[in-house]
């Protein structure tokens, strides 16, 4: 029985890039944090991993030559604007202490993942090795 | 690879907190200058910041940091105080005092070394996450 390695790492991969791209977006919020006017976005999750998982998510093409790709977690997903609890007058919805708290949050994940992808691989090493 | 980019994002975060910081030191450092007229007169500065733009597509999925846009200078009016003693004092007495308020100044230093502060901690974090995925599969 040959071992695929996409299905044997499963979902994590995707995943885990997800984790990483959520946490620049989360950075460019707190860095945005004394900016007027600028608004802060996330992704959902959960649609992102979904639609990274089905390949539905598409690359960024800017040439009609371009070919889309098929599966991998993605490079263009739906950014969400955040309802701010709070507007301030500059027209600045970044609540800097959610953000931070989103981004510890982000970081637990990311470590989260990274530990399944690690118990995988040594999972499939034990599996090559017998020992 | 993203969470490198997440190094330059939070580092044009400290780098424009760190002009705010400047900015506030110089309003602060020249809150008591007098000068002989009112157009020489110093006015408090406050940099206006706007978010950077990975391509030129200009929509809220390319931001990539943010920077100091320009500096605006402050169009409170200036004091006049009647100094005759003062050798920058124009020909009815008066000298011209700088439009600086310090109190909001300390507040924009407070805000702008939390900010820093933040940046700082996002910088920590993200270095802890790729050094975790460096080590993947040890």
């Amino acid at each position: 029985m040959a071992i695929n390695l996409e299905e044997a790492l499963g979902v994590h991969v995707q995943a885990l890039s997800l984790r990483a791209q959520r946490a620049q977006l989360l950075a460019t919020n707190i860095a945005n944090a004394d900016t007027p006017n600028y608004k802060a976005v996330d992704i959902d999750f959960k649609t992102a991993l979904s639609k990274a998982q089905s390949g539905e998510l598409p690359l960024t093409v800017t040439g009609a030559n371009h070919i889309q790709a098929g599966r991998g977690a993605g490079s263009q997903f739906p950014l969400m604007y955040r309802v701010p609890l709070q507007p301030a007058l500059d027209g600045n919805t970044v609540d800097t202490q959610m953000e931070q708290a989103e981004f510890t949050r982000n970081a637990v994940q990311h470590q989260a993942s990274l530990m399944f992808l690690s118990n995988r691989i040594r999972d499939i090493l034990y599996a090559i090795k017998g020992a | 690879m993203s969470l490198f980019s997440i190094f330059d994002v939070a580092g044009s975060g400290m780098s424009a907190q760190s002009v705010r910081l400047n900015v506030v030191a110089s309003n602060l450092a020249n809150a008591d200058n007098v000068s002989g007229s009112e157009a020489e007169a110093y006015r408090a500065k406050q940099p206006v910041f706007e978010a950077i733009y990975a391509s030129a597509r200009n929509d809220q999925s390319d931001i990539s940091g943010v920077r100091v846009a320009s500096i605006s200078e402050s169009g409170a009016p200036v004091q006049a105080r009647y100094m005759p003693g003062n050798p920058l004092a124009d020909k009815n007495g008066y000298v011209y005092g700088s439009n600086v308020n310090s109190i909001e100044e300390m507040v924009n230093m407070i805000s702008a070394s939390r900010s820093y502060q933040n940046d700082v901690e996002v910088m920590n974090t993200s270095k802890e996450m790729l050094l975790r995925t460096l080590t993947l599969g040890d």
